[in-house]
């Protein structure tokens, strides 16, 4: 009911969502990446901003297919393996308004762009990074990838005998000030977690646990549907809003939430669900994450933020308008300074 | 090693102005500064002079030496044997003297010990390091340094340089802290000082004052390379250290405050990023170029192994973008700080799959300016990465050559459209070859026409950039580069050739980068000895016509090249194939600049075997 009404529904940019599509999915039926992409493109459709303010960049997998489903008017840039964080840190200096969705799978992020993702949070290039994480190398045909859970047999590998990285706690140890788990059968929660990472200032880390259902959907599996289904614990009921006013829509009672104001001017609203978790306190952090490791509790929602730290591009001083945009006249030194440099080299 | 004793001086007059001096030092000593002074007097009283930094791969303690070459006929090129030595290396003491030539002069710290036979037909004078600095008030932090601007006063003054020249050069390279000037004249004057009133003239080696080298600089090509790419509006460099080229890189970082401020803002208009890594170097180079702005790297050979995967996609992607390869010895580590022309190879075809690349091959230090801002033009123009090829020779020793020269193109972003020239294409994509010359248009982002944006991918595409495997496509698209890529043959460097003065010679002289001092004096020598020859230096590839006619009209071709296999040789061979018969390799690598002694010999050699010429 819901899509078909957004079909003539326009958003504060005067869109529909349908401006917001992409191309048919080609990944396979039932795929959790399906879900993120349409939620990207639910997320960006009720921001209200248009598509050709975002760009698109990923690395190589099914994760980073993705992207071409999704927001055929943002440009899209599907590069090498793992390096699709370096692809970024170039382009964000091209035109600082333009915000850049990174998208990425475990092999590509946990494995072979390992560094680049710690990196690239160390320079807090503004984006947000969402990994589509599943367990399994998907399009080399199920094998197993650095956030595997131990003791997982897949058909052609055998057991993995190796214990698990986790890439929230990797995001948080690197610097990054906005950092989310979230699972692609949580449509509403996935939504709601992308359209607060992309108003973050600088570097938003969204851990996307998007289950494969060709080669690891075993229901005893960590990154299986069943397993998500049954085990999901959402740290609050999460909401982000663009003004005051979307308060009363999202139901909240006064009193019963906490409202964190984002420096966009946009705010996040979380509702306490079973516990008290307070997703500004790193330590705090640290401790959900080392217990979720210990005890496979499937913790979703924020689970860190802090005011973002310079990004790259304001450590630089640029101005304000594109880089991309700049008169040629205005990129050449003169004629003078040349003599002095020929002077100065006498 | 070469009989440098057996090398005698004609006649038994003054030499004056053709001489090579060679200081032997340990690293890390500060040693910099007062040969910095040395050749800088040298080239301010006129003489044509380059300075060769022979290094190790270490920071302090290893022996290394500091080659000035003087040349009043212009021949800055490494030779082979050294004229007078400069030793304050004990390690290295016996074995620096055996490079001297018969007559050769020697300078020695007196507190070495000498070889127990020291070679008889050397000259040799003494210099009291240790005693001068006792009576010298040099700050303790700074003796090591202050020594060596000694033996600048001692080996100038037997030379017969000028106090006052010294002087000039001293406080011009401290223009702006006086007080560090006045104590390094200081001991440089102790020194002259104590060589006047003790040392006895014995050798044939004087300076004398030349009118003024008014239309040349002293620089290196690093120094040249990141300023000619500041002045070509580089917009986006992203690096990692990497010996020879990170120099090149600090002098952009040196410089770009003063040079790239936008006139109008006032803000900095190039972002130069170290990075973790050269796979992150040449992504974000990518990326950067993709996104629209005029980017580059700048590394070495190791370094472009791990830019490799992203130079592929790069070139099938068609992004522009340059990639300064300043050539170290390898394969592996190598000979990290010693120079070859090993990549050439390599980089021709770099990438997996088809890749065929433009490369352009700077000969002189101005030429490196002048390829910094045109490798950006070509690179937008073309939408393809563009390769610089430089080597630790070029890149980071002292070199005479012509001023800069303000940039006579205006600065080419090729064929980048925004929303309004979007409008009035009828049916626009990404790769199609709406002109016929296989180049097409490009939006970039932040273009906000809803027409503008196309997914990039390194898979097959079609003419709109959408995912395409049919096998017509995908000939048609490496068609459409390749057409592409040729039509800038024409944009290239075009070679530079020195004729012989007589006309229709046989021999041919074909080298390309850094040998070109070396040529040159080779094709003089040569001459000399009766050996008539034309040169032309490659400038790019691919090569164009006048490559090929030079070839064709030459009866044997010789190929000087530093690296073991004769690349540019076995290039030329394929290219030109129809006159690969013509072409003979003569190519050797052992970490060191050419000499034209090796290049005469070589060549002389070659002539006797091909039975033309006896000597």
């Amino acid at each position: 009911m819901e899509t078909e009404a957004r079909t003539v529904e326009l958003n504060r940019c005067g869109l529909t969502l349908g401006d917001y599509k992409g191309a048919p999915s080609t990944l396979c039926p039932g795929c959790g990446h399906n879900a993120i992409a349409a939620q990207v493109q639910n997320a960006v459709w009720e921001l209200g901003l248009p598509p050709e303010r975002f760009v698109k960049i990923s690395g190589i997998g099914c994760s980073s297919k993705s992207p071409n489903y999704f927001l055929n008017r943002s440009f899209g840039f599907n590069g090498l393996h793992g390096r699709m964080p370096t692809l970024a840190t170039g382009a964000c200096f091209a035109d600082a308004s333009i915000h850049i969705l990174g998208f990425s799978g475990d092999g590509d992020t946990a494995s072979i762009g390992m560094g680049h993702f710690k990196h690239v949070i160390r320079r807090n290039v503004p984006m947000t990074y969402i990994i589509e994480n599943n367990g399994v190398y998907g399009l080399t045909k199920g094998q197993f990838s650095a956030t595997t859970d131990q003791g997982l047999v897949l058909k052609h590998q055998g057991v993995n005998m190796l214990p698990p990285l986790d890439m929230c706690m990797e995001a948080l140890i690197s610097g990054a000030t906005f950092v989310a788990r979230a699972y692609s059968g949580d449509a509403k929660q996935l939504k709601e977690l992308i359209k607060a990472a992309i108003s973050q200032r600088g570097i938003a880390i969204i851990d996307v646990i998007s289950p494969c259902v060709t080669f690891n959907n075993k229901d005893d599996a960590l990154q299986s549907y069943t397993w998500g289904r049954d085990n999901e614990a959402p740290l609050h009921d999460f909401k982000h809003i663009s003004n005051k006013d979307e308060i009363d829509m999202a139901n909240f009672e006064p009193g019963t939430y906490r409202e964190i104001k984002m420096e966009d001017g946009t705010y996040m609203l979380l509702r306490k669900i079973d516990r008290d978790y307070d997703p500004t306190d790193r330590n705090a952090a640290l401790d959900l994450l080392t217990e979720s490791y210990k005890n496979k509790y499937f913790a979703t929602g924020l689970i860190y933020f802090s005011e973002a730290t310079a990004t790259i591009q304001e450590l630089y001083d640029l101005p304000n308008e594109p880089l991309n945009r700049i008169g040629n006249d205005r990129l050449r030194p003169t004629q003078n300074m040349l003599v002095e440099i020929n002077r100065s080299l006498y | 090693m070469i009989e440098a004793s057996k090398i005698t001086y004609e006649g038994d007059g003054p030499i004056v102005n053709e001489f090579c001096i060679t200081t032997c030092t340990v690293n890390g000593s500060g040693s910099a500064t007062a040969n910095n002074i040395l050749y800088r007097t040298l080239f301010h009283m006129g003489i044509p002079t380059s300075g060769k930094n022979i290094f190790p791969s270490n920071i302090k303690g290893l022996p290394t030496w500091f080659v000035i070459r003087s040349s009043e006929k212009g021949y800055t090129g490494r030779q082979l044997h050294d004229d007078i030595v400069v030793a304050m290396n004990q390690v290295t003491f016996e074995k620096d003297m055996e490079y001297l030539a018969n007559g050769g002069v020697v300078f020695y710290a007196d507190h070495l010990k000498m070889p127990e036979t020291p070679r008889e037909d050397l000259i040799y004078y003494p210099m009291p390091i240790k005693n001068l600095m006792k009576t010298a008030d040099a700050p303790r932090k700074l003796q090591a340094f202050m020594e060596n601007m000694l033996f600048v006063g001692i080996v100038g003054q037997v030379l017969r340089i000028p106090i006052e020249a010294l002087n000039s050069t001293i406080y011009s390279h401290f223009s702006s802290k006086p007080t560090i000037a006045e104590s390094n004249f200081q001991m440089v004057k102790a020194g002259f000082d104590y060589a006047s009133e003790n040392l006895e003239k014995k050798d044939r080696f004087f300076v004398k004052r030349l009118p003024p080298l008014t239309d040349y600089i002293l620089t290196d090509g690093n120094n040249a390379g990141g300023l000619g790419s500041l002045f070509g509006g580089v917009e986006f460099c992203s690096w990692y250290p990497i010996t020879p080229a990170t120099s090149l890189v600090e002098a952009m970082i040196d410089q770009v405050d003063q040079l790239r401020l936008d006139p109008i803002t006032g803000k900095k208009t190039c972002v130069i990023l170290q990075v973790e890594d050269e796979l992150a170097a040449m992504g974000a180079a990518v990326g950067a170029g993709w996104g629209g702005l005029r980017s580059m790297t700048a590394t070495s050979g190791p370094g472009l192994s791990l830019m490799t995967e992203n130079i592929g996609l790069a070139y099938f992607t068609e992004t522009p973008v340059v990639i300064w390869d300043v050539q170290r010895v390898g394969p592996s580590t190598g000979l990290p700080t010693r120079t070859a022309q090993g990549d050439l190879s390599m980089i021709y075809s770099l990438g997996h799959g088809d890749t065929s690349h433009i490369i352009l091959i700077p000969g002189t230090v101005t030429e490196c300016f002048e390829f910094g801002w045109r490798s950006l033009n070509l690179a937008e123009r073309f939408q393809t990465p563009i390769f610089v090829l430089s080597d630790l020779d070029l890149g980071m020793n002292q070199w005479i050559t012509k001023k800069f020269v303000y940039p006579d193109q205006p600065i080419d972003r090729g064929r980048i459209i925004w929303e309004d020239e979007l409008e009035q294409f009828k049916d626009w994509g990404r790769y199609k070859d709406i002109e016929g010359d296989g180049i097409p248009y490009r939006t970039v982002m932040g273009n906000q026409s809803p027409k503008a944006a196309y997914f990039t991918r390194g898979t097959g595409h079609d003419d709109y950039g959408r995912y395409n495997e049919d096998p017509e496509n995908w000939a048609k698209m490496l068609l459409r580069i390749e057409k592409k890529l040729r039509g800038a043959i024409p944009l290239l460097p075009e070679p530079i050739f020195r004729r012989s003065k007589e006309e229709d010679v046989e021999i041919g002289i074909i080298g390309m980068g850094s040998t070109d001092d070396a040529l040159r004096e080779t094709q003089d020598v040569l001459a000399e000895k009766g050996i008539s020859s034309d040169y032309m230096r490659v400038r790019a590839l691919p090569t164009d016509s006048a490559v090929r006619e030079f070839i064709a009209s030459h009866s044997r071709n010789y190929v000087l090249e530093l690296n073991w296999d004769g690349q540019l040789c076995e290039i030329l061979k394929l290219e030109v194939s129809e006159y690969s018969q013509k072409l003979i390799s003569i190519s050797d690598v052992g970490g060191m600049p050419m000499t034209a002694e090796w290049a005469v010999e070589r060549i002389i050699n070659q002539e006797r075997k091909e039975g033309k010429r006896g000597n």
